[in-house]
C-alpha cells in the first residue's frame, strides 16, 4: 500500500475500541473457522459457487467409490488409493470453506462488539409531536425498540442515544466512540451540518431534543453490524462476471475430463490392453483442473476487501461501491482539509517602505494578540519565531483594549493607552486591504501605493494578504497562506500514474485556487464552487464516460453525493449527506478517499491475480496426471512425465494435494489483497503476469515432485 | 528445415501482407457505405440488389439500424431458406438441366449436411463434388452460398465493430445493406478478378460434357470438367474450402501449377488478414487492427514452421533401411506420402496450416498422410476455435471473443473493471463470450465421445488405434469450428455422421455468430469511456502476447487430454523403438 496509505491519525487505543486490527491469524479466529468451514459443507451453501460444488459432488462420488471398493471386490482401483483421493478432494472443499469463514470471522467479531453498544435503552418520547417547546413538554417513557420515525425524545446528559435522529434543539457534547472508535467527544448541535446524532452513541454534556429518523432495525447500526458480518453481501457485477468465467471454465473441463472415459476406452480396446481411466482417476482431473483456487477464495476476496474497508473506519453501503472506487478516473477534492491544512498560516511579512520588518511585526503581533483564530495565532508564532518578540510583557503598561473582528469594520486590533501620555489611544489594526483603504480615508491619509503593490503580489501568489495599520501609518502586509499538506504532491503524481485525475474544489477565487492548485500537484480546479457547480461539474465528466469519487459532508452536498459515482459522506456530517452518499467515513477524513480508490483497485487486482494463477497451474497438473492416468494402454505416454514421478498413484495424488494446500496458502494473500504499485496499468500487468502468470506455470512443477518424493518416502504408491 | 522452405514461407506472409493491408483499408470503406474507385460499377448493382429485397436504395434514406436481435433474426432467416433451397435442389438435381453427368440425387442425410455445410461456410464436403453433385448444383446452390456464407460472416463482424464504434445506441447496423455490400463490393469482384487469372494458369471453366482421353499407357479415362475456376476463386477468397472436384486443391484441374497454388493459398488468408485491417479503420485506431494480425501470425508463422520441419522430417521407421531422406536441393526428401509432386513438402505444409487457421478447409494434399505432428498442428489450429485468420469474418469475431476474456482478465490484474475500446467489458459481454468459446469446444468433445461410443462412429474410421481416434477427432473439430477440413480416412457419408457433422456445423456457426451479435447489441448500448494513463493498452506487445496466450492456453487445456489419445501418442510410439507400429 505504498501509493494508498494515509497517515494514521494518531488515536486513542482503548480496551473497548471496536476496530482494533485483529491479526489474521488469530487462533481464536481460526478455531472459529475451522468450525464455520464443516457447516458451510451444507449443500444449500455450496451451490452457490459452482466451482467448488463441482469438487464437492466429486468428493462424495470418489467417497462412494470408495466404500464400493472396500465392501466389493469389484472396485476400479485400491480402496486405500481412492480414500486418499476423496480425503484431499474433501480438504480442498474444506479449505475453501475455511477461508470464507476466516474472512467472515473478522466481520463477525466486530459486529459483536458494535451489537454490545446496541442497547435495548427506555427514552423519553414526546407525547405531543407538535409541541415546539420540547423541553417543558410532557414526555412518556419507551422501549428505544419501539420508537418511529418521527418521533420527538428528549436525552439528557449521561444518556445513550435511543435511535438515530436529527437534533430539533439543543446543543450537546457526545461520546460516539462505539462507532467511530474516537474517545473524544464531538459536539451536536440544531440546525446546520452537525445535526445528526447516532443511536447508541452518548450525550456527555446538556441536552438534546432529537427527531427520530429511523425505524427500529433500520438505524445506523443496525446497517453497519449487517455490513461487517457480510451478511447482506451481494455478489457485485464484477464477481458476477468473473463467476460466469469461472463456470465456463468449469464446463469445458468437466466436457474434457469426462470425455476422456469414452475415449480411453476406445484407446483401450484398440490397443488390446490396459483399462479406460478410472472414475477416481478422472474426478481427480477434474478437480485439479477447474479453477478451484480462485473458486475456493472468490468469496472471501470480496468479504476481505469489505473487512479492510472497514478496518480503514469506512463503511461502504454495497460492494459495488468498493468496485466502483477501483474504476474512479476522476476525484474531486475539497481544497481544505484535504490538500491544505485547515486554516491559513503566516509566512512573511513584507514591511511598508520606511517600516522595518522587525517593526511590522512586532505591530502585528501586538494586533494579533488577543485574535483566537489560527491565522491570529500563526502571526504571533511567526513574530516571535523570526525576531523573538514577545509583546504580552511590554503591553501589560499600555492598557491594552482589544477590539474584535466585527463584519461592519472587518477589521480586528488593539487600542493601547499609553502611560502618562492623554489623549487618544494608539489603534493598531489589521484588516483585509478594501477595509484598511476606507481606514484610511477616514482618516485622511493616503494608502500607499508600495503597500497596494504588495498585496497584489500576495494575492497573485495564492496567498491571502492582511495590511496592518498603526493608527494613521500603514505598517506594511502580513501574507497568510495556504498550507499544502505534506507528502500530497506526491500522491497525486501516484494517482496520475495509475491514471486518476485529481480536481481540487474551493470556494477561493481563481487567481487563489490557480495557484494552490499549482503548488499542491492537482490535475485540475473548481474555483468559486457553488454546490450548483460541482453537481455540473460531476454531470460533465459523467457524460465523457468517466468515473467520478467525492467526499461530502454538509446537506448542500448531498445532491452532488448522488450525483457521484463514489460518494463517501463524512460521518460528522448531516443525516442528507449520509443517506446521500454510498460510503460513510467514520472518522470524516476527507484524505480517505485515496485510501477507498486503493482498496477498490486491490480487490479487482487480486481477483485477476489468483485467477491467472489459478488457470497456469493447470499446465503442470496434466504433465503429472496424463501420463499416470493413461500408463496402461499408452506407456508410451511416460514421455510427457517431465516431473519423473514415481508411480501413478503418486503422481495423481501429488496433484491433487497440491491443488487443495495452494488454496490454504493463498488465503493471506487472498484476505490482504495484492498490493498496488503506483504505476502505468501496463508496468502493473507485466509484473503481475509475469508473478501470477509465468510463477502459476512455473511454480507447481516443483511442488507437485516434492510431494511426490514425499509420499515415495511414506511408503505411497 | 531448409532455406528454401524459409524463404517460400517469408515469401507467402510478405506477399499476404501487402495485399492484406489496402484491402482492409477498402472493406473498411465498403463498410461504412463511402464511395469508391469501383463505386461507378458496383453502386448500380448494390441499389438493384436492395431493391429487390424492397429496401430503400436512396442514400438519403438508408434502410432502418437494427436492434442486435433482429439482426440476428435476419441472419437466421438467410441461412435456413439457404439450407432449405440448397437440400431441394440437391434432391432435385436428377430432374434438372445442366447435368451432363446425369448424376441423381444423394441421400438426405449427405444433402442435408451438405446444405448445413456450405451455408455455414464450413464446406465439408460427404459428397465427392465432380461425381455426385451436377454443375447446376454445383453453381446455382454450393458457389451461390460460397458467397452468402461469406458475406454473413463479413457482415456479423461489421456488427460487432459497431458495437465497439457506436455509444448509447440501441442499433447495430442494418443485415441485408452489410450483406448486400459485402456481396457486390467485396466478394463479387475479387472473385472475378482470381477467376480470370486461375483460367490463365489452367483451371478449367466449361459447361462441356467430361473429356475423353487416351492416357500413355494406353487405356480410356474420363476427365470430368465444369465450371470451375469461378468456384475456386471464391471457395478459396469466401474461407469456403469445397472443392468443384473430390480431392479438391489436389487436382490439377483445379489447381495447375505452382502460381495457382501461391494465389489460391494467399487467397485463403487475404480477405481475414485484410478484415484486421478493416477493423483498424473502423474503430479508428489501425494499432487496434494491427494488434490482432501481429496475434495471428504470432500462432500462425511458428505452427506452419513446425509443419513443414515435422513434414520434412523422415518417419524413424526407414531408420534401418539405407535410405535417404534428408530433405536437399534436389529432393523434398521427408514425408512424402499423400503430397502431389508438383507442391512438394513446404507448399504442402503451408497449405495445411493456411487451410486449418483459417476455416477454410480446402486441401492440396492429404493430412491423413501427414506425420503425427504434421497432422497435429493442423488440428490444434482448429481446435482453437478458428480465430487464428478463421473464416471470413466469423474468424475475426472469434478473435476479438477471445480479446474480451484477455481483456477481462487484464483488467483485473490491473485493478479496474476491464475495458476493451473504450468499452466496459460486464456481466453481459462475459456470458456471451464464454458461450461462443464454450459450444464449439463442447461440440467437438461430446461429438468425439460419441462416436467413439457407437458402433457407426468407429466402423467409420479407416485406421485403429490412435490414428482412428485422430480421424474422428480431427472431423468433429473440422464440423464444430465451421473449417471444413478433412483428415481423410473417415467415412463420413455415412447417416451418423453426416447428422452429427451437421450439428456440429450448426451449433459452432450459429453457437458463436448469435452470442456474437448479443455482445455487439450490449456493447452499442454503453457509453465509450476516454482512454487514460490507467487504461490497459490493447495495442501494445505485451497485450498481443496476453491474447495469444489466452487462445493458446484454452485451446491447450480443452484438448490436450485428447491429443495425448491422438496424434500425440502416435507420435511418441513412432519414435519409441520396438513400439507398435500405428
Amino acid at each position: 500500500m505504498t501509493a494508498f496509505t494515509a497517515p494514521e491519525a494518531p488515536r486513542a487505543q482503548r480496551p473497548h475500541e471496536p476496530r482494533q486490527p485483529r491479526s489474521l491469524f488469530d487462533p481464536q479466529l481460526m478455531r472459529a473457522a475451522a468450525l464455520d468451514a464443516l457447516v458451510k459443507l451444507s449443500p444449500r451453501r455450496l451451490i452457490k459457487n459452482p466451482v467448488m460444488f463441482v469438487v464437492a459432488l466429486g468428493s462424495a462420488l470418489t467417497t462412494l467409490l470408495f466404500f464400493h471398493a472396500l465392501f466389493t471386490d469389484a472396485g476400479e482401483a485400491s480402496p486405500s488409493f481412492i480414500l486418499a483421493v476423496s480425503l484431499w478432494l474433501w480438504f480442498t472443499v474444506l479449505f475453501s470453506n475455511f477461508a470464507e469463514a476466516l474472512a467472515e470471522g473478522r466481520g463477525k467479531a466486530q459486529a459483536e462488539s458494535l451489537r454490545r453498544a446496541r442497547k435495548d435503552v427506555s427514552a423519553r418520547r414526546l407525547r405531543d409531536r407538535s409541541n415546539a417547546n420540547y423541553f417543558d413538554a410532557p414526555t412518556e417513557e419507551i422501549s428505544s425498540a419501539r420508537l418511529q420515525k418521527g418521533d420527538l425524545v428528549i436525552v439528557q446528559a449521561g444518556e445513550l442515544i435511543p435511535c438515530d435522529g436529527e437534533i430539533v434543539d439543543g446543543v450537546a457534547s457526545v461520546d460516539e466512540s462505539a462507532i467511530t472508535g474516537e474517545s473524544a467527544p464531538v459536539i451536536r448541535e440544531s440546525g446546520g451540518d452537525r445535526s445528526a446524532v447516532t443511536g447508541g452513541t452518548r450525550v456527555l454534556s446538556d441536552r438534546l431534543a432529537v427527531r427520530i429518523t429511523a425505524n427500529p432495525g433500520e438505524t445506523f447500526l443496525d446497517r453497519m453490524i449487517s455490513l461487517v458480518e457480510g451478511a447482506k453481501r451481494k455478489k457485485t457485477p464484477n464477481e458476477v462476471a468473473l463467476d460466469i468465467f469461472l463456470a465456463a471454465l468449469t464446463i469445458v473441463f468437466l466436457l474434457a475430463a469426462v470425455t476422456l472415459r469414452p475415449f480411453s476406452a476406445d484407446a483401450a480396446t484398440a490397443a488390446g490392453h490396459g483399462a479406460p481411466i478410472t472414475l477416481t482417476v478422472l474426478v481427480a482431473l477434474l478437480v485439479c483442473l477447474i479453477p478451484t483456487t480462485i473458486g475456493g477464495l472468490l468469496s472471501a476476496i470480496g468479504i476481505a476487501g469489505m473487512d479492510r474497508l472497514v478496518r480503514k473506519n469506512v463503511l461502504a453501503t454495497s460492494g459495488r461501491a468498493v468496485e466502483a472506487a477501483g474504476d474512479v478516473d476522476i476525484l474531486l477534492l475539497d481544497k481544505t482539509g484535504t490538500i491544505t491544512l485547515g486554516n491559513r498560516q503566516a509566512t512573511a511579512f513584507h514591511p511598508a517602505p520606511d517600516v522595518t520588518e522587525r517593526e511590522l511585526a512586532e505591530i502585528a503581533q501586538l494586533a494579533s494578540l488577543a485574535d483566537e483564530t489560527p491565522e491570529g495565532r500563526s502571526i504571533v508564532v511567526l513574530a516571535k519565531s523570526r525576531f523573538d518578540l514577545r509583546g504580552p510583557a511590554a503591553l501589560v503598561e499600555h492598557h491594552p483594549t482589544f477590539v474584535p473582528f466585527t463584519a461592519e469594520t472587518r477589521m480586528s486590533g488593539v487600542d493601547l493607552a499609553l502611560r502618562g501620555v492623554s489623549g487618544p489611544p494608539r489603534q493598531i489594526r489589521k484588516g483585509a486591504r478594501d477595509a484598511v483603504v476606507r481606514w484610511c480615508q477616514a482618516l485622511g491619509v493616503p494608502f500607499p501605493r508600495a503597500v497596494s503593490d504588495a498585496t497584489d503580489e500576495v494575492a497573485r501568489r495564492g496567498a491571502t494578504p492582511l495590511v496592518v495599520v498603526d493608527g494613521p501609518r500603514v505598517m506594511g502586509v502580513v501574507e497568510l497562506k495556504d498550507i499544502v499538506k505534506g507528502g500530497i504532491r506526491e500522491r497525486f503524481a501516484e494517482l496520475r500514474r495509475l491514471g486518476i485525475k485529481t480536481i481540487m474544489v474551493t470556494g477561493d477565487n481563481p487567481l487563489t485556487a490557480a495557484a494552490i492548485a499549482a503548488e499542491a500537484g492537482v490535475d485540475d480546479f473548481l474555483a468559486e464552487a457553488t454546490p450548483d457547480k460541482k453537481l455540473e461539474l460531476i454531470r460533465t465528466y459523467q457524460n465523457q464516460g468517466h468515473l467520478v469519487a467525492m467526499t461530502g459532508d454538509g446537506t448542500n452536498d448531498a445532491p452532488a453525493l448522488a450525483q457521484a459515482d463514489v460518494a463517501v459522506a463524512m460521518n460528522t456530517g448531516t443525516q442528507a449527506a449520509k443517506e446521500a452518499g454510498n460510503m460513510i467515513d467514520l472518522d470524516s477524513s476527507p484524505t480517505k478517499l485515496l485510501d477507498i480508490v486503493g482498496i477498490g483497485k486491490e480487490l479487482l487486482m487480486t481477483r485477476g491475480a489468483l485467477t491467472t494463477f489459478s488457470i497456469a497451474n493447470d499446465v503442470s497438473k496434466y504433465f503429472a496426471i496424463i501420463p499416470a492416468a493413461f500408463a496402461g494402454i499408452f506407456p508410451e505416454l511416460r514421455a510427457l512425465d517431465v516431473m519423473g514421478l514415481h508411480s501413478p498413484t503418486t503422481a495423481v495424488l501429488s496433484a491433487v494435494i497440491f491443488n487443495a494446500l495452494i488454496i490454504v496458502a493463498l488465503i493471506p494473500l487472498a484476505l490482504r489483497g495484492v498490493r498496488i504499485r503506483p504505476a502505468s496499468s501496463q508496468v502493473l500487468l507485466r509484473r503481475n503476469l509475469l508473478v501470477f502468470g509465468l510463477g502459476g506455470l512455473v511454480l507447481p512443477f516443483p511442488f507437485i515432485k516434492g510431494i511426490d518424493l514425499l509420499l515415495t518416502a511414506l511408503g505411497v504408491g | 528445415m531448409t532455406g528454401n522452405a524459409l524463404a517460400q514461407v517469408g515469401v507467402f506472409l510478405a506477399l499476404l501482407v501487402l495485399f492484406a493491408r489496402p484491402l482492409g483499408g477498402y472493406i473498411a470503406k465498403v463498410a461504412k457505405g463511402e464511395r469508391h474507385r469501383l463505386s461507378f460499377a458496383l453502386y448500380p448493382i448494390e441499389r438493384l440488389a436492395l431493391r429487390a429485397l424492397g429496401l430503400s436504395s436512396d442514400p438519403g434514406h438508408p434502410p432502418n439500424e437494427m436492434t442486435w436481435k433482429r439482426y440476428a433474426a435476419s441472419v437466421l432467416i438467410v441461412s435456413g431458406v439457404g439450407i432449405v433451397l440448397l437440400v431441394v435442389l440437391q434432391l432435385a438435381q436428377g430432374s434438372l438441366p445442366l447435368n451432363p453427368h446425369e448424376v441423381g440425387a444423394p441421400t438426405f442425410g449427405v444433402s442435408l449436411n451438405t446444405a448445413v455445410s456450405f451455408v455455414t461456410n464450413t464446406n465439408w464436403q460427404t459428397y465427392a463434388g465432380e461425381s455426385s453433385l451436377s454443375p447446376l448444383t454445383q453453381m446455382l446452390g454450393l458457389a451461390t452460398q460460397n458467397f452468402l456464407s461469406a458475406a454473413t460472416g463479413i457482415a456479423v463482424l461489421f456488427a460487432l465493430i459497431r458495437g465497439f464504434s457506436k455509444s448509447r445506441s440501441d442499433t447495430i447496423g442494418n443485415f441485408w445493406v452489410d450483406f448486400v455490400r459485402v456481396t457486390v463490393h467485396v466478394l463479387l469482384p475479387l472473385a472475378f478478378i482470381l477467376a480470370l487469372i486461375l483460367v490463365t494458369q489452367g483451371v478449367v471453366q466449361t459447361f462441356d460434357t467430361p473429356a475423353h482421353v487416351t492416357t500413355l499407357e494406353g487405356s480410356h479415362q474420363t476427365l470430368a470438367l465444369g465450371p470451375v475456376a469461378s468456384q475456386v476463386a471464391i471457395k478459396q477468397l469466401g474461407t469456403n474450402g469445397g472443392g468443384y472436384f473430390n480431392v479438391n486443391s489436389a487436382h490439377p484441374l483445379e489447381n495447375p501449377n505452382a502460381l495457382s497454388n501461391l494465389l489460391q493459398c494467399l487467397a485463403i488468408l487475404l480477405i481475414p488478414a485484410a478484415l484486421c485491417f478493416t477493423f483498424g479503420h473502423l474503430v479508428s485506431d489501425r494499432r487496434q487492427g494491427r494488434a490482432l494480425i501481429i496475434a495471428m501470425f504470432a500462432v500462425f508463422v511458428p505452427f506452419t514452421l513446425a509443419t513443414v520441419a515435422a513434414e520434412q522430417t523422415a518417419n524413424p521407421r526407414l531408420d534401418p533401411v539405407a535410405l535417404d531422406t534428408a530433405p536437399s536441393e534436389l529432393q523434398p526428401g521427408g514425408n512424402m506420402e499423400g503430397k502431389e509432386a508438383r507442391f512438394g513438402i513446404t507448399d504442402s505444409a503451408l497449405w495445411a496450416t493456411a487451410t486449418t487457421a483459417a476455416s477454410n478447409g480446402s486441401v492440396n494434399a492429404m493430412h491423413d498422410s501427414m506425420t503425427p505432428l504434421g497432422g497435429l498442428f493442423p488440428m490444434v489450429l482448429m481446435q482453437l476455435g478458428e480465430v487464428i485468420f478463421g473464416g471470413v469474418g466469423s474468424g475475426l469475431y472469434g478473435l476479438i471473443v477471445f480479446a474480451i476474456l484477455a481483456v477481462f482478465a487484464a483488467g483485473l490484474m490491473v485493478g479496474r473493471t476491464p475495458e476493451y475500446l473504450g468499452k466496459k467489458i460486464e456481466v453481459r459481454e462475459m456470458q456471451m463470450a464464454s458461450l461462443a468459446i464454450l459450444l464449439p469446444a463442447a461440440m467437438v468433445l461430446c461429438g468425439t465421445a460419441l462416436a467413439v461410443m457407437v458402433p457407426e462412429g468407429r466402423a467409420a474410421t479407416a485406421n485403429p488405434g490412435a490414428h482412428g481416434f485422430s480421424e474422428i477427432l480431427y472431423a468433429l473439430s473440422s464440423g464444430a469450428n465451421n473449417n471444413g477440413s478433412a483428415f481423410g480416412g473417415l467415412t463420413a457419408n455415412g447417416d451418423f455422421f453426416a447428422h452429427l457433422q451437421s450439428l456440429a456445423m450448426l451449433v459452432g456457426r450459429f453457437g458463436v455468430l448469435v452470442p456474437v451479435l448479443a455482445i455487439a447489441g450490449s456493447l452499442a448500448k454503453k457509453q465509450a469511456i476516454p482512454a487514460s494513463t490507467g487504461t490497459l493498452p490493447t495495442h501494445g506487445p505485451l497485450f498481443i502476447g496476453l491474447l495469444v496466450g489466452v487462445v493458446l492456453l484454452v485451446g491447450a487445456l480443452t484438448f490436450i487430454p485428447s491429443l495425448a489419445l491422438g496424434p500425440i501418442v502416435e507420435h511418441l510410439q513412432l519414435h519409441t523403438p520396438g513400439g507398435i507400429l500405428p
